[in-house]
């Protein structure tokens, strides 16, 4: 076990790397001239050339990339390119928003997505089970932005029962406020994953019901119920925590489209901002950022299910 | 989330197993597979809407001119048109253009273009950019997938760490960092972009496909029968893949829809004057208050062909697959 977590970590390691390089190669394969950008419109060629090695630019590609991902090893991921601000201090200003974003979604769609399952799962080709399908078709199919939009000019404009795309802080305008302001983006992405939940739970449920060990417990007189929430949900479940880290993980990494049309100054907006500006380091900051909570949740799945079934053989 | 779970096992169709190659000759698990595909009502709709929404696209030129009289470049921020014999200007004073009336079935965008032409239009660089998109990620992904899962060894070592590592970079971002660096605009280049996020997907899932195979008899029989390494791919293991590949590539294509038009709509997709859906939502996100039309129907026509697609996707993987349906509790 202790061999293979040190192999495992050091392939999240070795992942972080190729993601990093690959970002890299792709500013990389355009000829561009960030020195220029730094040193602004009307700057002399020596200044340029002054920050361009000020930048270390003037150095070959590879010691380049070596230096950036050495230091960001350690925490610091330079400076953006366009507004001089430190790249790691913007992302610990988006994050807090990110994370809000993410956290009352989530939250809502599993209060939505699990509950339906559950109930589509026992009473199939019921109402709700019909219910359930068509709110994970559309879930999967509806454009993000689009759904957004819609919401936006029915719940905000017409009803006028949210604000129109407006951001609040949760420690300086109270939490209800920020609720407020936060509930349609919620309830956007609660729309387009809750269904998708409640069919997963609904598939797992079905796949454990028809197991021996439930059938053992129904024959043996247990109450309906108590089967449903003791020996069915609990294994059904797992799978749907699989599925729930990883999903967390990458709207860790910014919903662009959600916080593009609802102006939430998050991850998605810096990293989307930073790729049209042609910011390196902002870029390669957020996409690392967004990448280590993808490779975290990767771990953490799998370091569990060994925890939890530990015949699963020692090959990462 | 992911619309792509792994397929448990590789289409088997009755009968299937006993015969050495078993879809290699073809004829009998195919017609079967059209039967059950054929008695699935919602996969069969989503079928007629989805050829509907193509010929539409193919026929657009044609529409535009012949039927609709109207074209999806032309601006008409100085005309004037009767409406119920009333005159009105198809953009007023303030910038507000007109809504859906007989004449403009869908209303006007804020240059005074027929939206519906741009709408049909638009269907053909959506349509253009996902299935192309697709078809490219397919092919990529195959060669990958086969090498890896074949060959095993070093080449899949690399291939593995490689598409894994791909996959921890949220995909649009990665989307919109191609586009963006590849000098947006074209159709080419979206449909490469597109290719490039893609692929990973389908060769991991051909990579598990080819590993569940690989170890099967009638594998293992025609390499004691001294086939070559290129008769097993090509003979063997390909006809085996068609079913995964047509399921797996449908769904691919409603995801590219929705990932060409998030970046259509980000910027960084196709490029106006030339309409995609993405690009239409994008133009009138500014105005959405006041004149819905513009945001309403390329995002409902959006979400009808990914809806339609799905359900396609859905029926095509049953018809192959078809799985025991547990029935719940007794």
């Amino acid at each position: 076990m202790t061999g293979w977590l040190v192999r495992r970590l050091l392939w999240c390691v070795l992942v972080l790397v190729i993601v990093g390089s690959t970002t890299f190669a792709i500013f990389f394969a355009v000829p561009s001239d960030p020195a220029a950008l730094v040193a602004g419109k009307y700057a002399t060629p020596a200044t340029i050339a002054l920050v361009r090695q000020r930048l270390g630019l003037d150095k070959p590609k590879p010691v380049q990339l070596g230096m950036f991902l050495l230091r960001a090893a350690s925490g610091d991921l330079g400076y953006s390119f366009v507004s001089q601000q430190p790249v790691a201090l913007a992302i610990r200003q988006a994050f807090p928003r990110t994370l809000s974003l993410t956290v009352g979604a989530v939250v809502l769609w599993l209060l939505i997505g699990i509950p339906l399952g559950v109930v589509s799962a026992l009473r199939p080709r019921s109402i709700w089970d019909r219910a359930a399908l068509g709110v994970s078709l559309f879930g999967i199919s509806a454009p993000a932005y689009w759904l957004g939009l819609v919401l936006l000019w029915l719940f905000a404009d017409r009803l006028g029962w949210f604000p129109l795309g407006d951001y609040a802080d949760l420690t300086s305008a109270g939490p209800l406020a920020w609720a407020h302001h936060l509930f349609l983006p919620w309830f956007t992405l609660a729309l387009l994953n809750a269904g998708w939940y409640a069919r997963m739970t609904r598939s797992q449920m079905l796949e454990v019901m028809s197991r021996e060990h439930v059938r053992t417990a129904l024959a043996k007189g247990l109450p309906r119920a108590s089967v449903v929430r003791r020996h069915v949900l609990r294994n059904a479940l797992l799978p749907i925590v699989t599925m729930l880290g990883m999903d967390v993980a990458s709207l860790f990494g910014g919903a662009v489209l959600t916080e593009t049309v609802f102006g939430i100054p998050g991850i998605g907006g810096l990293a989307y901002r930073a790729i049209r500006m042609r910011d390196l380091p902002m870029v390669m900051g957020t996409v690392l950022f967004a990448a280590l909570f993808i490779v975290v949740a990767n771990l953490l799945v799998d370091v569990l299910y060994r925890w939890l079934d530990p015949r699963i053989p020692g090959e990462a | 989330m992911s619309v792509l779970e792994p397929l448990a096992a590789p289409p088997a169709s009755p009968g299937a197993e006993a015969s050495a190659a078993p879809a290699a000759e073809a004829g009998a698990p195919w017609a079967e597979v059209l039967r059950r595909f054929r008695r699935d009502r919602a996969g069969m709709a989503a079928l007629v809407v989805l050829s509907v929404i193509v010929l539409a696209a193919l026929l657009a030129p044609w529409i535009c001119s012949a039927a609709l009289h109207q074209s999806p470049y032309r601006l008409h921020i100085m005309d004037r048109i009767a409406v119920h014999g009333r005159e009105v200007e198809v953009v007023s004073d303030d910038g507000l253009p007109v809504g859906p009336n007989p004449r403009l079935l869908l209303g006007a965008d804020l240059l005074g273009r027929d939206l519906l032409s741009r709408l049909l239009y638009g269907a053909r660089f959506s349509l253009a950019a996902a299935s192309l998109g697709t078809l490219l990620a397919v092919l990529v992904g195959l060669a990958a997938g086969l090498i890896a899962g074949f060959y095993r060894g070093l080449a899949d070592a690399v291939i593995s760490r490689f598409v894994d590592a791909m996959m921890a970079i949220p995909v649009l971002l990665l989307a919109i960092a191609l586009a963006a660096v590849l000098r947006q605009g074209s159709l080419g280049i979206v449909v490469l972009v597109l290719a490039l996020v893609n692929w990973t997907y389908l060769a991991r899932i051909i990579r598990a496909e080819v590993l569940s195979l690989r170890g099967r008899d009638f594998i293992e029989a025609a390499r004691a029968m001294g086939a070559s390494d290129l008769a097993i791919l090509t003979r063997h293991l390909l006809p085996n893949l068609a079913g995964p590949l047509i399921v797996f590539g449908t769904l691919s294509v409603a995801g590219n829809i929705l990932l060409e038009s998030a970046l259509s709509f980000l910027g960084v997709g196709i490029q106006p004057p030339s309409p995609s859906w993405g690009n239409m939502i994008q133009e009138g996100i500014a105005f959405y208050r006041v004149a819905w039309w513009i945001t309403l129907f390329p995002g409902i026509a959006i979400l009808l062909t990914v809806v339609c697609l799905n359900l396609a996707g859905e029926a095509l993987r049953e018809a192959l697959h078809p799985g025991a349906r547990p029935e719940g509790l007794p």
